[in-house]
């Protein structure tokens, strides 16, 4: 064990934690007799400043192994995710500076930053015990964020849910870790895979079935896959706005990436072998029993579960709020798809992770406005957007924007994701199922339309029945404005984002 | 420079977003400067391509890694669309001249469907089509939703969830033929080349055109058009039967049948007489003529009988297409030309001039109001109107009925047995709704008299003489002097037949 390069490949959870410190350290130590909106302020641009130092740290950090086994990954959907996670807790942390609900900033950003090295760690975790220390400090901050709104007894509520869901959850998956380790006797991903295909695992299916299941049950949770999703509205309602956004968006992109990073994993397995030997002894290499099967099958049932359920449940919904959290898990649905049928190849991994990115910073935007009308009309429910195009053009602009792309139509980037994860989906694997759940898919995002639509023709149609403007502060109007640009550009221009993903990416 | 149609339709409506609200004239004239401007460069585009064949524009990579172009090419199907595209903008514009609700936005929404309309229109890559034609679902929910009429929020939803799901579908099959060809191409002229296999084209064909056909208004998939129609303010409704029911048609021909053109083949065993995806499609077109024009026949509100006659008349188009021969197919594009003309006067007469000052499109009510007399411009234009809507010589809809009928002929007689049936019963509708509206056997009692004095109906307004003056028009010179447009319309008709898109 090489502590000189632990330190470096963890530089970036490292300027977090230290940018967390600091921002408790100045905001209790000098700023207590200030206003609070100064200590929100330096709160956040210190935050944010710590983000910057990260994202600085992860250009230069590199992976880590102890002995032969790969610790943490570097470059590749770790790469990617990383800058996302940073990026968008920067955006979150943008939209705190305006928000009011909290008298300890301080703490708040501190626990936001832990969160996001929490993120880090899962975005690049190649061993298990990495994965779920990572992995709790990351829903352990979540639980406190949730909370973070101690004058709403919704936020309360909320947290506790998300908590005692979340602790059972972690449950199964030390349980599904433990049967892996006891089987394959390593935590890495790596041996695991190996020993599953051709060590002494190969025998011992239903075990390895069974431990697969687990490990599901507490990743499907924190990407809010059905069945496991039933924090998702709670949370996503009571949660204080920069927190839900931050739940949203940061929590869901290195969510993803974990499983970015477990299917190709499992897919690389040989790369270490000689290909003679796994010629012989396999012949060609692209689908093989082991753990690639029984996992593919577990994501494909979430897969399906979450897009039929997300859009039929959110169709429902008179939430904003909650809305949102329903279109997010079919959202998961979709990526969840198209990490059923991964590729062998990068097109899988970078088509999710286009996905992820895209979708996390179109949330944001989505609650930023809603955070908005939320102050100015005391309520998330649809009847608060009547009438927006009135009261705030431009809030309302940057709602038709992120809606439309949230439901995928072209020029919006969100049309984009989606096309690429799909094509990614049939390239994959030709064949019934794969087109029939890609089909599945298609449609269900023709029923999504429907409930964006509801929310928009409150904004647009309906005529108001209070006209007096709502005002937006300006660093939250900026931030909304720099996403909503985002979205069309990167809609207009598909290829920016792309070229940039597959930048991580050693050229083949 | 047929693409400037595109680009400058989005920044016109860009730029009419960010208008002053309270200055409605200006955004008017504005919205006819754009519309005006796209004419122009449809005519100018037209003209200059004749004898061109297919012309490609702009071919630019777009997305490299999935190979998609940004492909922008005409050949005369298309410049013939751009053209009715750039015709009925500018009467659409015309017959909204008297919009005072949020009119900066109105004209912004109309702008941008227009532009997502020249957009498809123009596309030769399958994705770009694919991406304009999405474009154009959005506008017009909210063009309905906010300026419409009767039951406008149901219709609104209903053609926008219905132009989704034909659109889903259309994806599926673009995303499965991707997938299969292999290719690292997504321009139609590519994928045509790609050699899908044959069992692909047949489950891959109806797919994608019955996704577009919904849009198209194929029965039984109809059901949105006349909801949305009769929802829809007059402009839109203009558009909506004018050139978006077009979109779905052109899809069909460019897209379903240029790409998968083994998909019409015979399936090698028949059931009642139905041997293929032709005979289906066919018989489901015939079905339409003669439903929609018999629905149209008895309805109580003036607009659902120019709504269901949408149906019928694009039945007439989709019947073309499946004819398979140069003459029914150059007949469905020539229609899709003349019923985007006609249906844009017919709604512009109900929506605009005999609506907006009656406020009712009941006949029951229309019939005491005696608009003969009170409005005999409405009146006449109505029945020029009418008679082009019917197919009578002279106007563009009998020279694509005509062609339509005589391919079906050569193709299968019962196809224009019934479809001959279906225009018995179109003179039958408009004769009904002309009665009915504009020239009752009731004269008029002293009472009503007076009050028609008190109520005087406002004066018929320039901008209205303009719109029908144009709209007619170009019916009467197609109708006088079809080559003009089919001198375009057959060498791209005859290389489609020859090739699918290659």
């Amino acid at each position: 064990m090489n502590y000189i390069n632990l330190f470096r490949s963890t530089l970036p959870e490292t300027a977090l934690e230290i940018a967390a410190l600091l921002v408790l350290f100045v905001d209790l130590g000098f700023l207590r007799k200030a206003a609070r909106a100064t200590r929100i302020a330096v709160a956040a641009v210190l935050g944010i400043a710590g983000c910057l130092a990260a994202l600085w740290a992860v250009s230069i950090a590199g992976p880590f192994s102890a002995g032969n086994d790969l610790l943490l990954s570097a470059g590749g959907s770790a790469g990617v995710a990383q800058v996302a996670v940073l990026a968008l807790t920067a955006l979150t942390l943008l939209l705190l500076i305006d928000s009011d609900f909290t008298r300890n900033p301080g703490e708040y950003v501190a626990v936001v930053l832990m969160a996001a090295a929490g993120g880090l760690l899962i975005s690049a975790a190649q061993d298990l015990l990495v994965i779920f220390a990572g992995l709790e400090l990351l829903s352990l901050s979540l639980y406190i964020l949730t909370a973070f709104a101690k004058q709403s007894g919704k936020s309360a509520e909320s947290a506790i849910k998300y908590y005692v869901f979340g602790a059972m959850s972690a449950a199964f998956l030390l349980f599904g870790f433990s049967y892996l380790y006891g089987l394959t006797g390593s935590t890495n991903l790596h041996e695991i895979a190996l020993a599953a295909a051709v060590g002494r695992a190969a025998s011992a299916t239903p075990l390895l079935y069974i431990a697969l299941v687990m490990v599901a049950v507490g990743l499907g949770f924190k990407v809010a896959a059905v069945p496991f999703h039933l924090w998702a509205p709670d949370t996503y309602e009571g949660a204080p706005a920069p927190a839900a956004a931050f739940i949203a968006s940061v929590s869901k992109v290195a969510s993803f990436a974990l499983l970015v990073g477990i299917g190709t994993a499992f897919f690389h397995v040989f790369d270490n072998l000689h290909r003679g030997v796994l010629f012989v002894r396999f012949g060609f290499p692209t689908r093989y029993l082991g753990l690639l099967a029984p996992w593919e099958l577990i994501l494909t049932v979430l897969a399906v579960a979450s897009m039929i359920f997300g859009n039929l449940a959110a169709l429902a919904q008179s939430s904003v709020r909650r809305l949102l959290a329903y279109s997010a898990i079919a959202h998961a649905g979709y990526i969840l798809l198209g990490l059923a049928f991964f590729s062998w190849t990068n097109v899988s991994a970078q088509a999710v992770l286009y996905y992820i990115v895209t979708h996390g910073l179109t949330t944001i935007g989505a609650f930023g406005v809603v955070g908005v009308v939320e102050r100015a009309v005391g309520s998330d429910r649809l009847e608060a957007f009547l009438g927006l195009q009135k009261r705030n053009p431009l809030l309302a602009a940057v709602m038709l924007v992120l809606f439309l792309s949230l439901a995928g139509i072209p020029p919006l980037v969100g049309f984009w994701a989606k096309f690429n994860l799909f094509a990614a989906v049939l390239r994959t694997s030709g064949g019934a199922l794969p087109f029939t759940l890609v089909a599945l898919a298609v449609l269900f995002s023709a029923v999504s339309l429907y409930y964006y639509l509801q929310v928009l023709k409150r904004v647009y149609v309906m005529p108001a029945t209070d006209e007096s403007p709502i005002t937006a502060r300006p660093v939250t109007v900026a931030v909304l404005v720099l996403i909503t640009a985002a979205v069309v550009v990167l809609g207009c221009f598909p290829a920016l984002l792309q070229s940039w993903i597959a930048s991580f990416y050693p050229h083949p | 420079m047929l693409a400037w149609a595109i680009y400058i339709s989005f920044a016109g409506a860009l730029v009419s977003v960010l208008l002053p609200k309270d200055k409605p004239a200006l955004a008017r004239r504005w919205a006819l400067a754009v519309a005006v401007a796209g004419l122009v460069i449809a005519i100018a585009g037209y003209a200059g391509g004749f004898g061109q064949g297919r012309e490609v524009i702009v071919d630019a990579l777009w997305v490299p890694s999935m190979g998609i172009h940004y492909m922008l090419a005409a050949d005369g199907i298309s410049r013939v669309l751009v053209l009715l595209t750039g015709i009925a903008s500018v009467a659409g514009v015309l017959f909204s001249w008297n919009v005072e609700l949020r009119t900066n936005q109105f004209f912004a929404l109309y702008l941008a469907l227009i532009g997502g309309v020249y957009g498809v229109f123009l596309s030769f890559d399958f994705f770009l089509l694919f991406f304009f034609y999405e474009i154009a679902i959005v506008p017009k929910y909210f063009l309905i939703s906010i300026w419409g009429s009767t039951r406008r929020e149901y219709g609104a939803m209903k053609l926008a969830l219905y132009s989704f799901v034909g659109s889903a579908m259309v994806l599926i099959g673009l995303l499965a033929a991707y997938a299969t060809a292999g290719s690292h191409s997504t321009a139609l002229i590519d994928l045509a080349h790609a050699g899908l296999p044959v069992s692909f084209q047949m489950w891959c064909f109806p797919l994608v055109f019955v996704g577009f056909a919904i849009l198209a208004g194929m029965w039984p998939f109809h059901t949105w058009a006349p909801t949305g129609h009769v929802a829809a303010p007059t402009a839109a409704s203009m558009l909506l039967a004018g050139v978006v029911m077009k979109l779905g048609a052109y899809g069909c021909l460019r897209v379903a049948m240029g790409l998968f053109p083994h998909g019409l083949d015979p399936w090698g065993f028949s059931f009642i007489g139905i041997g293929s995806w032709r005979d289906v499609f066919a018989w489901l077109a015939v079905i339409g003529i003669v439903y929609g024009a018999l629905v149209a026949l008895a309805q109580t509100d003036f607009k659902f009988v120019i709504g269901y006659s949408s149906v019928s008349h694009m039945g007439f188009v989709l019947l073309g297409l499946m004819t398979l021969n140069q003459i029914g197919l150059d007949g469905a594009v020539l229609q899709m030309f003349s019923h985007g003309v006609i249906a844009g006067l017919l709604f512009a007469i109900v929506g605009r001039i005999v609506y907006d000052r009656t406020h009712t499109r009941q006949f029951a009510e229309l019939e005491t109001m005696h608009l003969s007399r009170r409005l005999p411009f409405a009146a006449w234009a109505f029945v020029v109107a009418g008679i082009a809507s019917m197919g009578l010589p002279g106007f563009s809809g009998f020279v694509a009925e005509l062609q339509v009928l005589v391919g079906s002929w050569r193709a299968n007689p019962w196809w224009t047995v019934v479809a001959g049936v279906g225009i018995i019963v179109g003179v039958a509708y408009i004769w009904r709704a002309l009665q009915k509206a504009f020239f009752t056997d009731a004269l008029p009692t002293p009472h009503e008299l007076e009050s028609e004095e008190e109520h005087k109906f406002a004066p018929i307004c320039w901008s209205e003489m303009a719109g029908v003056a144009l709209l007619l028009a170009s019916t009467l010179v197609v109708g006088i002097y079809p080559r003009i447009l089919l001198d375009q319309i057959e060498p791209a008709v005859k290389a489609l037949l020859a090739g699918g898109m290659q």
